[in-house]
């Protein structure tokens, strides 16, 4: 083992499989994740116990084992804290064990949060790159419109969920779009604040040069501007893409818990079905983080392509 | 300075503008022999309308030519605007969907002309710096009122039902009259459950942070994982913080306070570390221990971070304490109020609360923001 190979920080082959695992980042992950559990399942005996200990004093059951006081505590059927193993053995019944289409399956759910989801963000996207392209050709839109988007976000838009989804069924628009409206409004800014930025990041030696090849505006946009703006596309759609799950999950609260992940996470805290709250919520993290995944392969396979890859 | 800007500089409007401005012209040609109104008098044989195509097309003929001195000629078009604009809103309020081609016409005109003059604006050199920022204050306030200006002239003037869109003099009434309940919801969510949760959650995950900057093995740990949970839908734990603390203020407090802790804890970690190696070094040389390091220099360098996060979290917090209100709350806050008035169709009442909450919203950013400059006014963002 060189002096140079521990400089440069590499783990080296000389200390155990362990350390070196702990040197990583993975090691110190999954330590911190096994903490997160030890304290959730203290949390739930200490949250339960009450619960727990009422239903014994109705039994009249006195002096029971701790073993059982702990095992009771862990497996009420409406806790004030589920454990992970509980939402874990829920979410299992729930997505594998009931067909795709039963109303109680959260595959069905995750299904229709999941459209609403989609079509919001790219309508979003589509909107966002749109508006980053006006402005960055038109110097009143920048002007006037650009502190508008900026403080558009100040707003918290989520408020207006509930009535954009009530009056528009009012008036008979009903399903996905309503619903993907709001993820729309939630996608748009990041998008378009990145590409803005992404857009104006060509530096001014390469714009002269388009010029020099009398490159019309619509050529120096599509040979210029928008292939340098594909890393700041990227990296604001992996937020965007977030946005919308939150914005589609919001949108489903007001429509009187009919379908989708939001509807489950109301109808749960209505009748006290902590199982199901935790589970949907669950699913919806697990959802978010594999969208962002999703947007990262894309980022990582484009980017490459392209030759910009880091 | 004054007085040269006062000089006849000869110069029309060029490109974009001389076709908006001669587009004006001839669309005040075009509205005056049309009818603005069902059975009402054409454009120019109404007493009332007759005044806002004439001065239009008169500003924009000035423009178009370059006749006079050019700023007073910017403003004139500015004021002439301003007297359609207060022309076609008393005319359309007098006619409730009745609104005709010869309306929609001097409408497309006065919309131009008001592009017109923020093209013109944005052309003005300004000199002193005031004189910029002024300008460019002016510009987003002008978007925003023709916005409005526009939004009451088609609501009106198509009669779009109250239920799904209320004009905004309509929304103003309701803000003026309702003020006393829209103060007792601004309290119980922004004073209460906003604010408090914000400093608890924004202040512990600083502690937190400088914890876990101190012992290496948490940052790699929980960096990763707290970059995860940003991402994550963290309003879905209202209905469960609700379960927990209870329908008043706490509940959400609570929500804002786990919705706000991650951004902070990550953008403080990130912060603390953008130190260099060489300004540490620096502060090794003046044999500086671990705190005084902590405070001259990685605080300071932090500071862009964590204002950050604050920004973010000024309006993560107000969405995080409506939306928590969503799932249960005491007869009184905004996010109930929204849900409760939707139900009544008091769309109006809904739109004054909204107009609350992004009044609250840019308030709290814009005071983050100042502190932002007042804190960190020798970082290069800030200077530049």
């Amino acid at each position: 083992m060189t002096t140079e190979a521990m400089s440069h920080g590499g783990a080296p082959a000389s200390l155990s499989p362990f350390s070196r695992l702990m040197s990583g980042t993975a090691g110190p992950v999954i330590v911190v994740v096994a903490v997160i559990f030890a304290i959730w399942y203290l949390g739930a005996v200490l949250l339960n116990g009450q619960l727990q200990r009422d239903a014994y004093e109705r039994a009249g059951r006195e002096d029971v084992p701790l073993t059982e006081f702990i095992a009771d505590t862990l497996a009420q059927e409406r806790p004030l804290l589920p454990a992970p193993h509980q939402v874990a053995v829920e979410i299992w019944k729930t997505t594998a064990e009931k067909s795709v289409t039963s109303k109680r399956s959260l595959v069905y759910h995750s299904g229709i949060t999941l459209s609403s989801t989609l079509l919001g963000f790219l309508i979003g996207t589509a909107l966002g790159i749109g508006l980053a392209v006006l402005i960055v050709h038109s110097r009143v839109l920048d002007k006037s419109l650009m502190p508008w988007i900026i403080s558009s976000q100040t707003i918290p838009i989520l408020a207006i969920a509930p009535m954009i989804i009530v009056v528009l069924n009012a008036i008979g628009i009903t399903g996905t779009l309503p619903k993907a409206m709001i993820s729309t409004y939630l996608s748009f800014f990041p998008v378009a604040v990145g590409m803005v930025k992404g857009l104006r990041s060509p530096e001014f030696i390469q714009l002269d040069l388009m010029k020099t090849y009398s490159a019309s505006q619509g050529q120096t946009l599509m040979k210029l501007r928008l292939p340098s703006a594909a890393p700041f596309l990227f990296a604001s759609m992996k937020v965007a893409v977030a946005a919308s799950l939150v914005g589609a999950i919001v949108g489903e609260l007001p429509t009187g818990a009919v379908a989708g992940l939001g509807a489950r996470l109301l109808a749960g805290s209505y009748y006290g079905q902590t199982i199901q709250i935790w589970s949907a919520l669950i699913v919806a993290a697990v959802i978010a983080a594999s969208l962002v995944t999703i947007v990262g392969v894309f980022e990582r396979i484009v980017l490459k392509r392209m030759g910009m890859a880091q | 300075m004054s007085g040269a800007s006062l000089t006849f500089t000869g110069q029309g409007a060029v490109g974009v503008g001389r076709y908006l401005a001669w587009t004006i012209v001839a669309l005040a040609l075009f509205s005056l022999p049309q009818t603005a109104f069902t059975n009402g008098p054409s454009v120019i044989g109404s007493a009332d309308l007759m005044l806002a195509p004439i001065l239009l097309g008169g500003a924009a003929i000035m423009l178009a030519l370059g006749v006079g001195p050019r700023r007073l000629v910017d403003l004139a078009l500015l004021a002439v605007s301003v007297v359609a604009a207060i022309q076609l809103l008393r005319a359309v309020g007098a006619n409730y969907d009745k609104a005709e081609g010869g309306f929609w016409t001097l409408v497309a005109a006065l919309w131009l002309a008001s592009w017109l003059f923020v093209e013109r604006l944005s052309g003005w050199d300004a000199k002193s710096p005031t004189a910029k920022r002024a300008i460019g204050l002016l510009i987003p306030a002008l978007f925003g009122v023709w916005v409005l200006v526009l939004w009451q002239l088609f609501v009106v003037g198509f009669g779009v039902s109250p239920v799904l869109l209320p004009p905004p003099s309509a929304i103003g009434a309701r803000f003026a009259s309702s003020l006393p309940t829209l103060w007792a919801d601004f309290r119980q969510t922004f004073l209460k459950a906003v604010l408090i949760g914000y400093a608890i959650g924004c202040g512990s995950a600083f502690i937190v942070a400088i914890l876990v900057d101190k012992v290496d093995f948490l940052r790699r740990g929980l960096l990763p994982i707290g970059n995860l949970v940003s991402a994550l839908p963290i309003v879905g734990v209202a209905p469960i913080m609700v379960m927990w603390f209870g329908f008043d203020w706490p509940s959400k407090a609570a929500v804002v306070i786990i919705m706000t802790f991650f951004p902070m804890l990550v953008n403080t970690v990130t912060g603390l570390a953008s130190a260099d190696r060489m300004q540490r070094d620096l502060m090794t040389t003046y044999a500086a221990d671990y705190w005084q390091t902590l405070l001259k220099l990685r605080l300071p360098m932090a500071l862009p971070f964590i204002f950050n996060a604050l920004k973010i979290n000024s309006t993560l917090a107000l969405i995080g304490a409506i939306v928590a209100e969503f799932f249960g709350t005491p007869i009184v806050g905004m996010g109930f109020r929204i849900s409760t008035e939707v139900g009544r169709m008091n769309v109006d009442m809904v739109w004054a609360e909204i107009a609350v909450a992004a009044l609250a919203g840019s308030v709290f950013y814009g005071l983050v923001t100042l502190l932002e400059r007042v804190f960190t006014f020798w970082h290069p963002s800030v200077r530049g």
